[in-house]
């Protein structure tokens, strides 16, 4: 990704972007259907707009992920 | 999608009854959290820069905080996903405020720097062709000082100029990460507008997916 680019995905905003607190009051159920491979951005556009957009989210979604794959419960 | 599988259902009951139940299975949720929060330091380790009996430290603060966090709010739990997926929820979020807490301390910046020649090499412009980028990183200086608010210009700062993580952003400016997320948002949409009525940007194409 060169500097054009970089500097253009920052400033884009999604009108459908949920904002942080949205996303994390869902993040669980997101995770679960994205572990699922059921088409979490379809059902939850707002999220998925939203986690595109914000690293601090889209970090904890990864972490989220991890943990319900590594199933570490057992 | 509301579910009630029998295992999400037995640690409703476990942590919401009274006397040894209810000790085991805060025994056993904090056993859980703190595998969660170990994988989870572990996946961060080049974001935390510590290791060792440090990182372990941070872990074991996060699940401890985190189970509190579960006990507290066991009553909320709505069955939309199974009980442990939501636990770890809590268990990633205390991960992500204990790293934003931690890097203050191993990496202090002042939030008063403002030094715009790393401007340029936050979004990856090349030295070689400044002729290129010059005019425009210039006018996003001037919109950054002219257009936006103190506190949006005082965020934009502290995470592009400075590089402070928004979770470490959040501690210092005694916030959340909604609130910062949103003067941020607004903020960047402030500066693509104004880059795209002086011409340096197209004001109509939406590039989101």
């Amino acid at each position: 990704m060169n500097g054009w680019s970089a500097l253009q995905r920052f400033l884009d905003t999604d009108p459908r972007d949920a904002g942080c607190a949205e996303a994390m009051e869902m993040l669980h159920v997101y995770a679960e259907l994205v572990a699922s491979d059921v088409e979490a951005a379809r059902l939850y556009p707002q999220v998925a707009a939203h986690l595109l957009a914000c690293g601090p989210c889209a970090e904890d979604l990864a972490g989220l992920l991890a943990a319900i794959r590594e199933n570490l419960e057992r | 999608m509301i579910r009630n599988d029998a295992e999400s259902a037995e640690w409703v009951r476990g942590l919401s009854s009274e006397g040894a139940e209810r000790e085991r299975a805060a025994t056993r949720l904090h056993e859980i959290a703190l595998r969660v929060a170990r994988a989870e330091v572990h996946r961060r380790s080049a974001q935390l820069r510590i290791s060792g009996p440090e990182a372990d430290d941070v872990a074991h603060q996060a699940a401890a905080d985190a189970v509190l966090a579960i006990i507290n709010k066991v009553g909320q739990f709505r069955g939309e996903s199974r009980f442990t997926t939501w636990a770890y929820k809590f268990v990633i979020f205390e991960v992500s405020a204990k790293i934003g807490r931690h890097f203050w301390r191993t990496a202090p910046v002042s939030l008063e720097t403002e030094d715009w020649a790393r401007l340029p090499d936050r979004f990856g412009f090349e030295p070689a062709q400044q002729a290129q980028w010059r005019d425009l990183l210039a006018a996003l200086r001037r919109a950054v000082e002219q257009e936006l608010t103190e506190r949006q210009r005082r965020i934009f700062v502290a995470i592009v100029l400075d590089a402070i993580p928004l979770d470490t952003l959040v501690i210092e400016l005694n916030s959340n990460r909604n609130a910062i997320y949103k003067t941020l948002f607004d903020a960047r949409r402030k500066l693509r507008a104004s880059l795209a009525a002086n011409g340096y940007l197209d004001p109509d194409t939406p590039r989101w997916p």
